[in-house]
């Protein structure tokens, strides 16, 4: 059973997941299924673009976000998924080894209009490395239940 | 890549394909996104979804891998004209994602990429920013994914 509805995140909510390191190996792999640029495959063509070196895709990034936000909440959480995401930044390169954690806050709640039985809690995600550098930052309205069902 | 000042609001490029099966769903869902509906049938049955659905990031995922594709084969095809290669960057971000339709087992989502907007930038010399609309379409015809992504690409050398 889920700990966590809709009525248990209001702004002030805050939180911290991960670490999570992103091995090159994952990395290489990653990109080589879904994104196969050299600047996400191979360090020597990497040194030549715009990342200076080899860089994670930033749908990877997205991705491991992903996971230490279900392992951290989601799982325990009335989750219905997501409609979408207002917003992805890609602020720097997350380099092979890399530790990433990622903080979230609530920016505002709304009760859906039209099913009574769920709302949306918009959370603002910040994603960094273990050198302190903030590498992503991510705004996703997140569909909860609510704790009486189709109150 | 066609030059940041040879691509025009509205180009157009259809990308192809991607058939999304229960194992592919499943084998991402487990590595990133381990929600109940992007892992287990009978799960996802109970769930609001009502069947097996792919991660909204798997679906773009997918859109990511068809545009390489897409953009290395039309690379392919200037150099054997002998024209010279523009350079695409790195993005900067996305905005405006939506999800609109689950994609389960067994769809078929073509995807296409539409030129949306296009922006000099002063803090690197040299390139532009392109805003694509990019979309899912299932196998009815019906939307399931769009977003504005963005990218750096390089500007024809002498271009002001």
């Amino acid at each position: 059973m889920p700990k966590f509805y809709f009525e248990d995140f209001a702004p002030g909510w805050t939180a911290e997941y991960g670490p999570r390191r992103v091995s090159r190996e994952e990395m290489i792999g990653f990109a080589a299924q879904y994104d196969p640029q050299p600047m996400h495959l191979d360090e020597e063509a990497a040194r030549h673009t715009m990342l200076g070196g080899l860089g994670a895709s930033g749908w990877h990034t997205c991705a491991v976000m992903m996971r230490m936000i279900a392992d951290g909440l989601l799982l325990d959480t009335a989750s219905m998924g997501a409609p979408g995401i207002d917003e992805v930044r890609w602020l720097k390169p997350v380099r092979p080894g890399d530790s990433l954690t990622v903080r979230g806050s609530v920016v505002g709640t709304r009760a859906s209009q039209s099913k009574p039985d769920r709302g949306f809690v918009t959370f603002h995600w910040e994603v960094f490395n273990d050198r302190g550098d903030k590498v992503m930052t991510l705004v996703v309205p997140q569909m909860l239940m609510r704790r009486n069902g189709a109150a | 890549m066609r030059y940041f000042d040879d691509l025009q609001v509205g180009d157009r490029i259809e990308l192809g394909t991607h058939l999304f099966t229960a194992e592919d769903i499943k084998t991402f869902a487990s590595q990133y996104d381990p929600q109940p509906f992007h892992m287990d049938e009978a799960a996802a049955a109970r769930s609001h979804f009502g069947a097996l659905c792919a991660s909204g990031w798997h679906t773009i995922a997918a859109w990511m891998r068809l545009r390489v594709l897409y953009a290395q084969r039309e690379d392919a095809e200037r150099l054997a004209r002998g024209e010279v290669l523009a350079k695409l960057g790195p993005s900067p971000g996305f905005r405006e994602l939506k999800w609109l339709r689950p994609v389960y087992a067994g769809d078929t989502i073509t995807y296409a990429s539409e030129v949306a907007e296009k922006r000099v930038t002063r803090s690197r010399p040299g390139w532009g920013i392109i805003f694509a609309r990019n979309t899912g379409t299932n196998q009815r015809g019906e939307l399931v994914m769009s977003f504005i992504g963005s990218g750096f690409v390089e500007r024809r050398p002498g271009a002001t």
